[in-house]
C-alpha cells in the first residue's frame, strides 16, 4: 500500500460525531496595550494626574500665544512688578491689581500718593490695610499722627520718569496725545524749584529739604510749575493739565534734546498699543512670567522627551547586547557604564558646557551631558530582563528552529520585558526636567539665549527678590510642583497598569 | 567576607583613579585661564604652572599631580578664588558648614522618615496611610528647592522666625548658628523623610504579608511582639544601608540648597569655582563628590552583607 499517495475523501475527523471541549474562545482576545490601558483607567489619581498633565502641556502651548508679549520684550521699567490686568483691576476684587503692601506710611508719603494721584488721575492707593496712632510733641504739644499700611498699584506708583526725547519723538507723541486724548507728557519742574530734589520725579509742589510736601493752610499741595518760557524748547500745542493757566512749561532744552516728565503708564500705551498686562507679573528682566512659564515648561518637556527617547534607546541596545551575550561582554560593559555612572552629574554638565558650549552650541553640549550617563539605568533594567528570560524553553524552542541572535533579541525576549521598560520611561523624563531645573537653576547651564528662558532661571531671578516680589518665585514654583507632582502619578499608574503582578487582582 | 569586602574597596579605588584621570584631562584641556599681569602672585603662579607640567603630555602631568597628592597631599593652588592658596586647606574650611546642615537634617529626619513608613504600614489602607502615602508621593516628586522658598519666604520673611541666611563665621555648635541653619534644614529634610517612609512602607508591608508572619502569631506571639521581633527586623534589611549610604551623603551637600541659604559650604564653593573658571578648585571637587558617590554605593553593598545573614552566607559559597 502507498501511503503517500492517499486520496484526500479518503481522510475524515476521528471525533466526528463527538464534542469538542476545547473549543475557541469565544470572548474576544485582549491585548497586552489594551489590558495595560484598562487597568490604568481605573486609577482615578493617575487619571486625574494625566488630565492636569495635559492641561499643563495645553497650558505651556498656550500661553506664549495669549500673552500680549513676547518672550523676547523686555519691559526697562517695569522689573519684578505685581501681576496686573487693568480690566479686573478696575472692578476692585483684590487680586491682579499691581498691588505692593507699603507699611507705615506717615504723612510725607501720603502726601506723595497723594501728588501723583492728584497730577495723573491715576490713583495709587488701593486700600489702607491698617491704620496706626501715635503722639509726637511738636512745639510743647502732644499732636496724634497717624500712619497707614497701603496697598498700593504698583503700576500708578511708578508715576513720572524723567525722560530725554528728540525734537521729532517730542512732536510725534504730541499729535498722538492730540489723536487719542491720553496725557504722556506733563508740565516740567525745576529742581531749583523743588530744593533740589533729583531722585524724586512725582514731586511736582512744594517741598522741604527731604522731600516732603508742604501745603498750604487748607492742606492743599501748592504747584512749582516750571513758566520759564525761554528753556521750554518748541511750541506746546497739546493736552495742558486742568490747573495750567496757559503759561506752563512741557519740555526743558538741553543740548540738542529735550528732556521731559513722563507719565511712563501713558508712555507704555503710546509704545506698545496697550495698557501694561502682565497675568503673573514680570521677572527681574521684564520679562513676562505668565509668557516666560509657557515657554520654559515648552522647552524643559521637549527636551526631557528627546533626552528620555535617545537615552532608552541607547540604553535598551546596550543592555540587551550586555544581558543576551553575558560572559566577558557583560563584565566589559559593565565595567564600562560602573565608571560612567561614577561621575557626578555636575561635573558632567560642566565639562560639556566648557569644551563644546563655543563649538556646537549650549543646547546640544547639554543634551550629551544628560546622554552620557542618562542611559545608565535603563541599560540596567534591560540586562535584568534578558537575563530573566534568555535561558527559559520558548528562547531554546526559536533558538532550536533556527532564529538568528538579532531575532532573539528583539523579537522573543524584548517584547517580554516591554512593560518595565515602558513604566520607567515615564518616570525618566520627571527627573529630566528635575536635573535641567536645577542646572538653569545654579546658572551652570544659561539657555536664556535660546529658549528665552527656563523655569529654572525664573526661579533664580524670583528668588533673588523674594522678599520685594514674592510673585516671581510663586508662580514658577507652583507650575513646577504641580508638574513634577502629575508626571509621577501618571508615572506611577503606568508602572502599576503594565504590571503583570497585578494582573487580574482587581478584576 | 573580608576578602569580598577587599575586592569591593580595590575596584572602587581602580574606578576612581579612571574617573580621576579623564576629569583631570578634560580638565587640562581647557584653555588656561589669563593671569593678571601686575599681580604680584602672577609670576609664582606661573613658576608653579610650569612645575607641574602644563606644556607637558597629560600623562605625564597626570603623574605629576598624583605624586604630589601622594608625597605632599598637594591638591594646586587656587589661581582666581582665593589666588595663591592651597586648594585643600580652602576646601577644608568649607567642609564643616555643609556637614552641620546635613548631619542636624539627617539626624531627626530618618528616625521620624521610618517611624512614619511603620505607622502607614500597620495601618495599611486606612486613612492613615492613604495620607502618608499621599503625602510621601507629593513631596518626593516635588524638587526641594521649591520647599527652600516656601520657608524662605514664609518662616524667615513673613513671619521672620529665622535669619534669612546663615550666619557667618565658625562657631558651628552656637545657639545662634543652629537657629540660623534651622530653614535649610526643614528644607532638606522633606525629602529624606519621604524617601525612607516610603522605602519603609513597601518593604514593611510586605514582610507583614509573609508566612513567617502568620507562624509567629500562630505560635502565640502578639501582634506587637510579631511586629517588633520578625517584621520590622526583616524589613531593616532594606532600610539600613539607607541609612549608611544617607550618612556618606552628608558630606556631599545639596548645591541648590546651599546657594539659596548662602551656606559657605563646599557646593558654593564648587559652584563659585565652575563659575570662576578656578580649574584646581574645580578638580578637588569632582574628586570628592565623585568619592562620595562610590563610598556610598559601596558601603551600602558592604552592609547587606553584615546586617543579612542570608547574603553573607550566600558569598561564601
Amino acid at each position: 500500500m502507498e501511503y503517500e499517495k492517499i486520496p484526500a475523501e479518503k481522510f475524515r475527523f476521528v471525533q466526528e460525531n463527538e464534542k469538542l471541549h476545547d473549543t475557541e474562545l469565544q470572548t474576544k482576545a485582549r491585548g497586552f496595550f489594551a489590558d495595560a490601558m484598562i487597568r490604568f483607567s481605573k486609577n482615578k489619581s493617575s487619571v486625574i494626574a494625566t488630565w492636569i498633565l495635559l492641561g499643563l502641556m495645553l497650558f505651556s502651548i498656550l500661553s506664549p500665544i495669549i500673552s500680549s508679549y513676547s518672550i523676547w520684550e523686555r519691559d526697562r521699567i517695569y522689573l519684578n512688578y505685581e501681576p496686573y490686568v487693568p480690566s479686573i483691576a478696575k472692578k476692585g476684587l483684590g487680586f491682579l491689581d499691581g498691588a505692593r503692601t507699603f507699611s507705615n506710611q506717615n504723612e510725607a508719603s501720603m502726601n506723595y500718593w497723594k501728588g501723583i494721584a492728584q497730577e495723573t488721575g491715576l490713583d495709587p492707593v488701593i486700600r489702607q490695610v491698617n491704620q496706626y496712632a501715635y503722639t509726637v510733641k511738636e512745639r510743647g504739644k502732644e499732636v496724634t499722627k497717624y500712619s497707614y499700611d497701603l496697598e498700593v498699584n504698583n503700576y500708578y506708583a511708578l508715576g513720572i520718569l524723567y525722560r530725554t526725547l528728540t525734537y521729532e519723538e517730542y512732536e510725534k507723541i504730541q499729535n498722538w496725545q492730540n489723536e487719542t486724548g491720553i496725557q504722556v507728557i506733563f508740565p516740567y519742574v525745576e529742581q531749583k524749584d523743588i530744593n533740589g530734589i533729583t531722585d524724586k520725579p512725582n514731586i511736582w509742589y512744594a517741598v522741604d529739604s527731604k522731600g516732603a510736601a508742604k501745603p498750604d493752610k487748607e492742606g492743599n499741595l501748592v504747584p512749582v510749575y516750571s513758566t520759564r518760557q525761554e528753556i521750554a524748547g518748541p511750541e506746546y500745542h497739546s493736552i495742558r493739565i486742568p490747573s495750567d493757566p496757559g503759561n506752563y512749561i512741557y519740555a526743558y532744552q538741553k543740548s540738542g534734546s529735550l528732556q521731559c516728565r513722563i507719565l511712563y503708564y501713558n508712555y507704555y500705551i503710546y509704545m506698545n498699543g496697550h495698557e501694561p498686562s502682565y497675568i503673573f507679573g514680570t521677572n527681574s528682566g521684564g520679562q513676562d512670567i505668565f509668557c516666560g512659564i509657557g515657554v520654559g515648561a515648552r522647552f524643559s518637556i521637549l527636551f526631557a522627551i528627546l533626552v528620555s527617547a535617545i537615552n532608552l534607546t541607547i540604553g535598551a541596545f546596550y543592555g540587551a547586547v550586555e544581558g543576551y551575550y553575558g560572559g566577558w561582554v557583560d563584565m566589559l560593559l559593565e565595567r564600562i557604564s560602573d565608571i560612567l555612572s561614577g561621575v557626578p552629574f555636575v561635573v558632567v554638565t560642566t565639562l560639556f558646557q566648557l569644551h563644546l558650549a563655543k563649538k556646537v552650541g549650549i543646547v546640544p553640549s547639554f543634551l550629551f551631558a544628560f546622554v552620557l550617563t542618562g542611559w545608565i539605568g535603563m541599560a540596567a533594567l534591560t540586562r535584568r530582563q534578558f537575563y530573566r528570560f534568555k535561558g527559559q524553553e520558548f528562547i531554546l524552542a526559536a533558538r532550536t528552529l533556527g532564529a538568528s541572535d538579532k531575532r532573539l533579541m528583539f523579537k522573543h525576549i524584548f517584547p517580554n520585558g516591554i512593560g518595565s521598560i515602558i513604566t520607567s520611561c515615564a518616570l525618566v523624563i520627571p527627573g529630566v526636567i528635575s536635573s535641567e531645573t536645577s542646572m538653569t537653576y545654579l546658572g551652570i547651564v544659561d539657555l536664556s539665549s535660546f529658549a528665552g528662558t527656563t523655569i529654572g532661571t525664573l526661579l533664580s531671578q524670583g528668588n533673588a527678590v523674594v522678599t520685594t516680589a514674592p510673585h516671581a518665585v510663586l508662580f514658577p514654583s507652583i507650575f513646577l510642583g504641580l508638574l513634577m507632582i502629575c508626571f509621577n502619578l501618571f508615572g506611577n499608574g503606568l508602572r502599576d497598569a503594565f504590571n503583570p503582578t497585578t494582573r487580574g487582582i482587581d478584576d | 567576607m573580608i576578602k569580598y569586602v577587599l575586592q569591593r574597596i580595590l575596584y572602587m579605588f581602580f574606578v576612581f583613579m579612571i574617573i580621576m584621570f579623564m576629569s583631570f584631562v578634560l580638565i587640562r584641556m581647557l584653555p588656561l585661564p589669563a593671569l593678571a599681569p601686575n599681580d604680584p602672585h602672577t609670576e609664582i603662579l606661573e613658576i608653579r604652572r610650569e612645575a607641574l607640567g602644563y606644556n607637558k603630555p597629560y600623562l605625564e602631568q597626570f603623574w605629576i599631580f598624583i605624586k604630589g597628592i601622594v608625597t605632599k597631599w598637594d591638591w594646586g593652588t587656587s589661581e582666581k578664588l582665593y589666588i595663591g592658596r592651597d586648594v585643600w586647606s580652602v576646601f577644608m574650611e568649607k567642609l564643616p558648614a555643609t556637614m552641620i546642615v546635613n548631619l542636624y537634617s539627617i539626624l531627626w529626619t530618618i528616625p521620624v522618615g521610618i517611624a512614619l513608613g511603620v505607622w502607614a504600614a500597620l495601618k495599611k489602607n486606612t486613612w492613615v496611610d492613604y495620607t502618608i502615602s499621599t503625602l510621601t508621593m507629593v513631596v518626593i516628586s516635588v524638587p526641594s528647592f521649591v520647599y527652600a522658598f516656601i520657608i524662605q519666604y514664609l518662616l524667615c520673611f513673613k513671619l521672620r522666625w529665622f535669619p534669612f541666611v546663615m550666619k557667618a563665621g565658625t562657631d558651628y555648635f552656637s545657639w545662634a548658628m543652629f537657629k540660623s541653619i534651622i530653614p535649610p534644614i526643614l528644607a532638606l529634610s522633606f525629602g529624606v523623610i519621604a524617601g525612607f517612609c516610603r522605602t519603609t512602607r513597601a518593604e514593611l508591608t510586605e514582610v507583614l504579608t509573609s508566612e513567617f508572619m502568620l507562624l509567629a502569631r500562630t505560635k502565640g506571639l502578639t501582634k506587637t511582639q510579631a511586629t517588633v521581633r520578625h517584621a520590622l527586623r526583616n524589613c531593616f534589611v532594606v532600610v539600613v544601608p539607607g541609612i549608611f549610604g544617607e550618612f556618606i551623603g552628608i558630606i556631599g551637600g545639596s548645591l541648590i540648597i546651599e546657594n539659596i541659604f548662602s551656606i559657605p559650604g563646599v557646593g558654593g564653593l564648587t559652584l563659585a569655582a565652575i563659575t570662576n573658571l578656578d580649574y584646581n578648585i574645580f578638580m578637588l571637587s569632582t574628586c570628592f563628590y565623585t568619592a562620595i558617590g562610590l563610598a556610598a554605593g559601596l558601603v551600602v553593598d558592604i552592609s547587606y552583607g553584615f546586617i543579612d545573614p542570608r547574603i553573607r552566607m550566600g558569598s561564601k559559597k
